[in-house]
């Protein structure tokens, strides 16, 4: 709750990959009300450029009331952004969607490309044992920054990085086990972690994506479909953006 | 100075509504809006049963725009009455119900329902885009238009608006076919129809294959139709298509429109409307106007 709209300070920005930029905002109340698991949408300067572009936040410091988002450039409003400096204002909306929820069950959390980003927020607040996986295409980015948090395991799909194959491969090949999964990432890998819950009886919590207009509920762009008539919608559809973006693996079908 | 205009005999505070499908019933946007604010809000569609919509990816951006196909998901008249209406009653603004239906029963069940409700106006859909029965099936044709308005207003409780759709070839026969079929207002544009290609992936932008463009690179077409319906008909007009600011509400009113609906601008900025409401009253104090009514169709 207590979302907003601000015009907000960029207090620095770094490449930290092949088209993956780290940027953090000066923030205010959006960085003291965020969860893990929450995005915020990020508005372009370009008049042709409508439609905010919704972006996970990796980390929020509440002292500081700074967010940090950690994005890949795919296209023109992204590129836009990466081209900001310190100092420079961006239009914010903000903090979005309904996060990840907590639990201290011993715990997997799982990430994949650019879904890798807001496990590390989850990482640092989670308060449990837990271990983490996170999956790359060829190059790795952010996987230090876990360490601190929990046994990191990597796998990569071109056998630079980690166990070569997927996130599941490295599960197996791993031996990781948990009693709670938390994942971000690519709808094939949450598929995958969808299954594998299932097969196992175990809880998971799954962060999806999908095209997105308002970012707040109202226009109804970016459904999932739901196993069970939705409360809110009365038909099999739920909002990623305003009931998710995170859902228990078991009421969603991807 | 005055702001108040009035639709059909239902008198809004100010011009500005919001264009159905943009906003839902408020709700979502009243922790960011203060809706008392508008002069109405136009609900998304409302259909006798609940609507699941088309598949995903429902939406695209287009250059100075987007491409939607949502089509048409609601949860259906019962759910409407018994959550949405409620809320909206808390408010301190004039209620537009946007109708839609596959068939002309399922549009006077709508209507018939709400004939027993606390709501200002009806706004007919006959222009979505997005569904393959029903919807444009009755705005792309005037005798079709003329039944379903006939067959609305005959059952309707309050005023009747008319929603045209701007895919067709002559907006004047459209608007001349609802003024005879006894509609009491029209409003317009409704999106166009669009179609938008990945070519990486070489595939429909959205699912549907088409969808409606909106947003202001639609706006001079929007803009154009208004001022040909207003001047065909006699009928109060809501204008709609790309209003973004101030400037883009006073230019749809002076072409011919009443109130103007803002609709894509919302996903750009949430406070739009709000945005809006007070450049229109910033630019009548520069510019000595007393009465905003002065301003409908001062360009001829």
């Amino acid at each position: 709750m207590g979302k907003a709209k601000i015009k907000a300070e960029i207090v620095r920005q770094d490449n930290i990959a092949t088209d993956i930029f780290s940027m953090v905002i000066s923030a205010g109340s959006i960085a003291k009300n965020a969860v893990p698991g929450q995005f915020v949408d990020l508005y372009s300067e370009d008049g042709s450029r409508l439609l905010p572009r919704p972006i996970s936040i990796c980390d929020a410091d509440k002292d500081a009331r700074t967010i940090r988002l950690v994005y890949r450039v795919a296209g023109k409003g992204t590129k836009e952004f990466s081209g900001l400096q310190s100092g420079d204002k961006i239009d914010l909306l903000g903090p979005l969607g309904n996060g990840f929820t907590l639990s201290d069950k011993k715990a997997i959390l799982i990430g994949g490309g650019i879904g890798i980003p807001p496990m590390l927020s989850l990482a640092k607040t989670l308060d449990c044992e837990k271990s983490i996986v996170l999956g790359y295409r060829d190059e790795e980015f952010l996987a230090n920054e876990f360490k601190p948090y929990g046994n990191v395991y990597m796998s990569g799909e071109s056998g630079t990085i980690g166990i070569k194959g997927t996130v599941m491969d490295a599960i197996r090949e791993y031996g990781v086990t948990g009693d709670i999964i938390y994942a971000c990432g690519p709808t094939p890998m949450l598929k995958a972690v969808q299954a594998y819950a299932s097969e196992h009886d175990i809880e998971a919590q799954l962060s999806l994506e999908e095209h997105m207009a308002c970012g707040i509920g109202a226009c109804l762009a970016c459904v999932c479909k739901s196993k069970d008539v939705d409360d809110h919608s009365k038909v099999k559809n739920k909002r990623v953006c305003k009931d998710g973006p995170v859902f228990d693996a078991r009421e969603v079908e991807l | 100075m005055n702001t108040k205009v009035k639709i059909a005999g239902v008198e809004f505070k100010n011009p500005i509504t919001v264009a159905s499908g943009t906003f839902g019933s408020g709700m979502e946007y009243d922790e960011l809006v203060d809706l008392n604010i508008l002069g109405a809000v136009t609900t998304k569609g409302v259909a006798s049963v609940p609507w699941a919509g088309n598949p995903t990816p429902r939406i695209a951006e287009t250059y100075g725009g987007m491409m939607n196909a949502i089509g048409l998901q609601n949860p259906g008249i019962d759910t409407f009455i018994e959550r949405d209406l409620p809320f909206l009653k808390t408010k301190d603004t004039k209620i537009i119900v946007n109708v839609c239906g596959k068939t002309v029963e399922d549009y006077v069940e709508v209507v018939e329902r709400l004939g027993e409700c606390d709501i200002d106006l009806l706004e007919i859909n006959v222009s979505c885009p997005n569904v393959k029965e029903g919807g444009i099936a009755f705005g792309q044709n005037p005798n079709a238009l003329l039944d379903i308005t006939k067959a609305v207003k005959a059952k309707a409780k309050q005023p009747v608006i008319m929603k045209l759709s701007p895919n067709v070839t002559d907006i004047t026969e459209m608007a001349k076919a609802a003024e005879a079929g006894g509609a009491d207002a029209l409003s317009l544009i409704n999106t166009l129809t669009g179609m938008k290609i990945d070519v990486n992936k070489r595939t429909f932008a959205v699912a549907n294959k088409t969808g409606g463009v909106s947003g202001p690179a639609i706006k001079p077409v929007a803009v154009r139709m208004v001022y040909q319906a207003a001047n065909a008909v006699k009928l109060p007009i809501i204008g709609m298509g790309g209003c973004m600011c101030a400037e883009d509400a006073l230019e749809f009113m002076m072409a011919g429109a009443t109130a103007v609906a803002v609709g894509t601008a919302n996903f750009n900025n949430p406070y739009a409307t709000r945005d809006i409401i007070n450049g229109m009253e910033d630019y009548m104090t520069r510019n000595n106007i007393e009465d905003i009514n002065e301003l409908i169709g001062c360009v001829r």
